[in-house]
């Protein structure tokens, strides 16, 4: 499943250090280039500035205030695509006529990027969350459905006669075959498709809004404060790093952990 | 009770590969369909155990799952105990040739599984264990099946299929994949849970050996679509030895013969 399961563990301070180490050497490229750029500090701030103004940001409570905004944005509209992708992933993968039916559908619309939805969603759902909510929600439904989809279709067709020989009723064959069988693949497709939602959000939030990250962003590029912009993509980085970690973890959780 | 009539089946299925051509043998192919079992019968007597043999492909699998309720004849029926077989059910369970334990479950989970309508607790619990110690896997209850090793894994299935009491326990190649020794140690204690429980069992194998040490008695399938070889009592006396039976050791030539191996090497 995950890559440190085949190999022997890392003690965990290599596992901290390592890391570390490339951030560092990040940071110093990123010194270095703008020392030595010749780029003045508006259109290239070194990382002290920036720092130093992130610092002014979370002082005067905006960075917080964005922050939880987006982050509102993204539950939402994750936890719909969650609540209308995973059980039609469900039906399409279990029942052969709904897939004929629906995923050649599914299909077509799953190409378009959730961007190309912003007129209409803005036309539809106004000015505010609506919109934004929306399109993240457009963004992450269509990879869990698909994911969904495949991994419950994978399912060896032995569990089911187990389930048959044992009486199982429907509502069994979902909550002990199906359900516990397709965790390990969902969850990766949670993983895949949050980091999706997470990378629309900014793009949703530069329009029809007054907050969130992606407002921080387009508001300070038209400050002409490249300084915050940089905050705002620091902290897009850092959320989406801590929410891939929130995933991995629940992929080692005991329910999961049964494929070895 | 465990009477099974398997009362003159037919299973044709849809030949994906090709259709039919000029020149084919119009006996083996009809339309675009290949005919895997054609016109079987066979009767199974209360508590009996039956070795099902014949060579891989010979259609065996699909009588047995005919027979299990996962799939169903294209003609004629199996009855149990004068009842049609429509779908599986827990009084006739099949334990897979592959692993069938659900491997997000627990050992004693698994073995629960046809048990999980008690609902008395303790009476559940106790009967989980019962089980579980039958086929000695004591201590190893909240292992995940792929925790054990594979004799342990067909063991648990084993304790789960008796656990539900049903009347007929359906054995689809019960010893592939175990090492030799497993092999053995895992065909007695079939043997024995039969003389002890005295369920009708039927078991399809492609061992020869198996299939005389085993059966009451012992039915060869082959040719294709498949037939009804041979069906033979087997009225000796266990454990049972080649060496000490003359009989049989002529009766595995025998069939070392029908099945177009000349020499028992």
């Amino acid at each position: 499943m995950s890559d440190d399961t085949t190999t022997m563990p890392h003690p965990w301070k290599l596992r901290l250090v390592l890391p570390c180490l490339a951030f560092g050497g990040l940071l110093l490229v990123w010194d270095l280039l703008a020392r030595f750029s010749g780029w003045s500090v508006d259109v290239f701030p070194g990382p002290l500035q920036v720092f130093i103004s992130m610092g002014e940001l979370i002082a005067n409570g905006t960075l917080v205030q964005h922050t939880v905004a987006s982050l509102f944005r993204v539950t939402v509209g994750f936890y719909l695509a969650v609540l209308g992708g995973i059980p039609l992933g469900i039906m399409l993968g279990r029942w052969e006529n709904a897939r004929l039916l629906i995923n050649p559908m599914i299909q077509f619309l799953r190409p378009i990027s959730p961007l190309a939805w912003i007129p209409l969603s803005m036309l539809w759902f106004g000015i505010g969350d609506k919109p934004a909510v929306f399109l993240i929600f457009l963004s992450s439904f269509f990879p869990l459905v698909v994911s969904t989809t495949a991994t419950v279709s994978a399912i060896n067709p032995i569990y089911f006669q187990v389930g048959a020989n044992f009486n199982f009723s429907r509502w069994e064959v979902i909550s002990r075959i199906i359900v516990p069988a397709m965790m390990p693949g969902t969850i990766t497709a949670l993983r895949i498709s949050v980091t999706i939602a997470w990378l629309v959000v900014v793009a949703a939030e530069m329009i029809a809004v007054q907050s969130g990250l992606g407002y921080l962003i387009l508001d300070s590029r038209n400050a002409l404060r490249m300084d915050y912009v940089m905050d705002g993509m620091i902290v897009i980085g850092v959320i989406g790093l801590l929410l891939d970690i929130i995933m991995r973890r629940l992929g080692r959780i005991e329910s999961t952990s049964w494929n070895g | 009770m465990g009477h099974i009539v398997v009362d003159h089946i037919s299973r044709a299925y849809r030949n994906r590969r090709r259709r039919n051509r000029v020149g084919d043998d119009p006996d083996l192919r009809y339309g675009d369909r290949i005919l895997v079992l054609d016109d079987v019968s066979m009767e199974f007597q209360d508590g009996e155990m039956v070795c099902i043999l014949g060579p891989s492909g010979c259609g065996k699998s699909t009588l047995l799952k005919i027979i299990a309720g996962f799939d169903r004849p294209s003609a004629g029926r199996v009855l149990i105990d004068d009842k049609e077989v429509a779908r599986p059910g827990s009084d006739h369970i099949f334990v897979f040739q592959h692993n069938g334990l659900l491997p997000w479950m627990t050992v004693w989970e698994n073995v629960g599984l046809g048990l999980r309508h008690m609902s008395d607790r303790d009476a559940k619990s106790e009967r989980i264990m019962e089980f579980i110690e039958m086929v000695e896997l004591e201590n190893f209850e909240h292992h995940y099946p792929h925790q054990l090793s594979g004799g342990m894994q067909r063991r648990a299935e084993l304790a789960r299929a008796l656990a539900v009491n049903p009347d007929i326990l359906i054995m689809d190649e019960p010893f592939s994949g175990l090492d030799f020794l497993t092999h053995m140690k895992m065909r007695e204690e079939v043997v024995n849970m039969h003389e002890f429980i005295g369920k009708t069992t039927i078991v399809v194998t492609h061992d020869i050996d198996d299939a005389l040490i085993m059966g009451d008695r012992i039915v060869i399938m082959s040719g294709q679509p498949s037939i009804v070889k041979l069906d033979r009592q087997l009225d000796f006396a266990r454990p049972r030895d080649f060496q000490k039976e003359p009989s049989l050791n002529q009766l595995r030539n025998e069939i070392f013969f029908m099945l177009g191996v000349p020499y028992a090497v």
